[in-house]
C-alpha cells in the first residue's frame, strides 16, 4: 500500500516516535534566550581540540551518545545512523560514524539536514527496515566561516543580511516502539531557485523553497497554518522569514503567531548576529531542545518542523551560479511521554 | 513558464526588503580609523627622521611601511585586527595594514593543514590578486614608459 | 603649528580615501580583496600620469600609507628601472621597489602564523 498522499507528502500508518533528543551548543549560543533548554553548553568553542573541525566532530559524537543515553539505550541498539553536516564530503558525520560503529547513511541537505534525516529515518522505520535510528547533524561557526567565507582573522565587515553560523549539534533517536512524540507525516521538498546569488543573503535564497514545501504540506494534508501549535523553520533568519510569510500569503495561506524561526530564536538581539543564526546546528539544537521539551510539557500538541538549506558551494558561486534552496518538513504530534 | 521573469521579480522584491546599512556611522568609522592609521604612519616616519637623520627619504618610507606591516601582522595574530575591521570596514582595509592583515590572516587560519599546503599555499588566498595585478600593471606601465621613451 | 596642520592634512586625506572605499563597499558589496586591488590600481595610474608626487608632497603619509602608495611605488619602480636599464627594467622595477613591503608582509605573516592560532569571533 502506497503511503504517499498528495504530491509530496508521506503519511505513516504506525507513526515512528522521537523517543529522545540531545542538543549541544557553543558558548555564544549558550547566552541565548533558549540557553536553559540545551543539554550541554561548551565553555570554549575549540572544545579542547586542536582544530575546529575536530571540535565540531566531538560535539556531534557527544550529541549522538547523549541522545542514546537519554533513551536508556546502548549504541548497539541503534540500527542506522543518519547524519550529515556542512563541511566538504560531510567529514564531521562520517568521522563521528567511525567512532559509533553502526550502519551509517551520510546525508547532505546543507542546513536542512536535521529534518531531512528525521524524514528519511521515519520512512526507514515505517518501512520496517529498522527499529531505531539516530538522526544527527552539527555545524561550527569557525569551520563554516573558513570554508565558505573568509579567514577568521581577516578584518572585514559582515553585510547586514549576513547570518551567523550556529556552533552546535543535535541528535534525535527515532524508534518504532517506546514512548515519544509521533512523526505522522513528512513532506520532502523540491530544489527551488529564484535566482539569488548573494552568499550573504541565504534567507532570501531559501525562502521560496521553504514556502513551496509548506504549501505542498498544507495542500497534501488538507490542513491550514491554524491547525498547528507551532510551525518552525530552520534558519531563514529575519529577512528570509518575512519573505516566506509574504510568499505564503501569495499562495493563499496566512501565517499566524504560531510561526517561528530557529535562526531568529537562537540569538538575542544584542548578540550582533544580524539576521539570526544559520547552519545545520541551528535547527538541530533548537528542535532537539526547545521544541521537544515544549511537546513534553504539553504546551504544543502538533508542530511542523522544517529545516531549510541553501545548496551553495564556493565553486559554483564563483562561477556565477545562483543559490538553490531546499526544505523538508516533518509533522510531529505529542505522544504520551 | 518564463523563469527569468519570475527571478527578476523576486530579486526586485528581495531588493526592496533589504535592511539598510547604517550608512553614516560606518562612513564615520572608516574615516576616523583610516585617518588615524595614516597619522600613525606619519608619526613613525617623523620619529625615524628625528632618530636617524642620515636616512634617505625613500628608506624612511620603506621603514615606515615595514613597521606598520609588522604591527598589523602582530595584531592579526593576537586576534585584534579583525575586531577593528568589524567596525572600521574600509578604514582598516585600504591602508597597507589591511594588505598585511590579508596575508597574515589566512596564514594563521590554515596552518592546521600543514606548513606547505596550509600556511604557504593559502597565505595568498586573499592578497594574491593584489600582488599579481600589482606586478602585471607595473610591467604594463614600464612597457608603455619604454615605448614612449623610444619615440 | 605647522606640524599640527600637517597631521590634520594626513588625517583628512587618509580618512577620505577610506571613506570613499567604504561607500564602494556598501554600494557594490565588494570584498576586501577587490577593494585592495582597485585602490592599488588607482595608485599605479596616479604614478603613471605623474600625479602621485605632487599629492605626496602635500599629503605625505595620508597617501603613502593607503595601498595607493604601494601601487604608486610599483609603477615608479618600473618607470625608473626602465630609464636606467632599459627593457629589463620592465621586469625588475616594480618588484624591486616594493620588495621591502612584500617581504615584510610575507615574513611577519609567516612568523606570527607559527606563533598564534585562529580564534573565533565573538561578534
Amino acid at each position: 500500500m502506497i503511503k504517499k498522499i498528495g504530491d509530496n507528502t508521506i503519511r505513516f500508518t504506525l507513526p515512528p516516535k522521537i523517543i529522545s533528543g540531545y542538543a549541544i551548543v557553543g558558548p555564544k549560543e549558550g547566552q541565548s534566550p533558549l540557553a536553559k533548554y540545551f543539554d550541554y553548553i561548551l565553555k570554549n568553542d575549540a572544545f579542547n581540540e586542536k582544530t575546529y573541525e575536530k571540535a565540531e566532530r566531538k560535539m556531534l559524537e557527544q550529541a549522538i551518545s547523549g541522545a542514546i543515553d537519554k533513551a536508556n539505550l546502548l549504541a548497539t541498539d541503534i540500527d542506522i545512523l543518519l547524519s550529515g553536516d556542512l563541511l566538504n564530503q560531510i567529514i564531521s558525520a562520517s568521522f563521528s560514524a567511525r567512532q559509533i560503529q553502526t550502519s551509517f547513511i551520510g546525508m547532505f541537505g546543507a542546513c536542512s539536514t536535521m529534518t531531512e534525516s528525521l524524514a528519511v529515518g521515519a520512512c526507514l522505520i515505517d518501512g520496517e527496515c529498522a527499529n531505531r535510528v539516530a538522526c544527527a547533524t552539527c555545524s561550527h561557526f569557525s569551520t563554516a566561516e573558513r570554508q565558505f567565507r573568509f579567514p577568521l582573522e581577516l578584518g572585514c565587515q559582515r553585510p547586514p543580511t549576513a547570518q551567523w553560523t550556529v556552533t552546535g549539534a543535535g541528535c534525535s533517536i527515532v524508534s518504532r516502539e517506546g514512548t515519544g512524540h509521533n512523526i505522522t507525516h513528512v513532506t520532502f521538498g523540491k530544489v527551488i531557485d529564484f535566482g539569488i546569488n548573494d552568499m550573504n543573503n541565504m534567507g532570501a535564497a531559501m525562502a521560496p523553497a521553504a514556502a513551496d514545501t509548506l504549501k505542498n504540506l498544507f495542500k497534501d494534508t488538507n490542513t491550514s497554518p491554524g491547525d498547528y501549535d507551532l510551525i518552525i523553520t530552520g534558519d531563514l533568519g529575519k529577512l528570509g522569514s518575512e519573505i516566506m510569510v509574504d510568499l505564503m500569503e501569495n499562495y493563499g495561506y496566512k501565517m499566524g503567531e504560531n510561526y517561528a524561526d530557529c535562526g531568529q530564536m537562537i540569538f538575542s538581539n544584542t548578540q550582533k548576529s544580524f539576521m539570526g543564526g544559520s547552519g545545520c546546528g541551528c535547527s538541530a539544537s533548537v528542535m532537539n531542545s526547545y521544541v521537544l521539551s515544549k511537546l513534553d510539557s504539553g504546551e504544543y500538541k502538533k508542530v511542523i518542523l522544517m529545516s531549510t538549506g541553501a545548496l551553495v558551494s564556493t565553486t559554483s558561486t564563483q562561477q556565477g551560479e545562483t543559490i538553490p534552496g531546499i526544505a523538508h518538513a516533518v509533522i510531529v504530534e505529542k505522544g504520551n511521554k | 513558464m518564463d523563469k527569468n521573469k519570475i527571478n527578476m521579480a523576486y530579486s526586485k522584491f528581495v531588493e526592496n526588503r533589504l535592511p539598510k546599512t547604517k550608512f553614516f556611522p560606518s562612513l564615520l568609522w572608516a574615516f576616523l580609523v583610516g585617518g588615524l592609521i595614516c597619522c600613525i604612519g606619519q608619526g613613525i616616519s617623523d620619529a625615524l627622521v628625528a632618530i636617524f637623520p642620515s636616512l634617505s627619504k625613500d628608506n624612511v618610507q620603506a621603514y615606515t611601511l615595514i613597521i606598520l606591516i609588522f604591527l598589523a601582522s602582530f595584531l592579526t595574530g593576537l586576534g585584534v585586527y579583525d575586531r577593528i575591521g568589524a567596525f572600521a570596514g574600509a578604514g582598516s582595509i585600504v591602508p597597507i595594514t589591511g594588505f598585511s592583515n590579508s596575508i597574515a590572516s589566512p596564514a594563521v587560519e590554515f596552518k592546521n593543514e600543514g606548513l606547505i599546503f596550509g600556511l604557504c599555499v593559502k597565505m595568498f588566498s586573499v592578497a594574491g590578486p593584489v600582488i599579481v595585478t600589482g606586478i602585471v600593471s607595473s610591467m604594463l606601465v614600464g612597457l608603455i614608459y619604454y615605448i614612449v621613451g623610444l619615440l | 603649528m605647522d606640524m599640527l596642520l600637517q597631521y590634520l592634512i594626513v588625517f583628512v586625506v587618509g580618512g577620505t580615501i577610506c571613506l570613499l572605499a567604504q561607500i564602494l563597499i556598501i554600494r557594490t558589496r565588494m570584498t576586501s580583496a577587490r577593494i585592495l586591488v582597485l585602490f592599488e590600481l588607482i595608485g599605479v595610474f596616479l604614478q603613471a600620469v605623474m600625479l602621485f608626487e605632487p599629492i605626496k608632497q602635500f599629503a605625505k603619509a595620508g597617501i603613502t600609507v593607503p595601498i595607493i602608495g604601494f601601487g604608486a611605488s610599483l609603477a615608479r619602480g618600473a618607470m625608473e628601472a626602465v630609464k636606467e636599464v632599459g627593457i629589463l627594467g620592465i621586469f625588475t622595477g616594480g618588484l624591486t621597489a616594493t620588495a621591502a613591503g612584500i617581504a615584510a608582509a610575507v615574513g611577519f605573516g609567516y612568523v606570527f602564523a607559527l606563533i598564534f592560532r585562529a580564534r573565533s569571533k565573538k561578534s
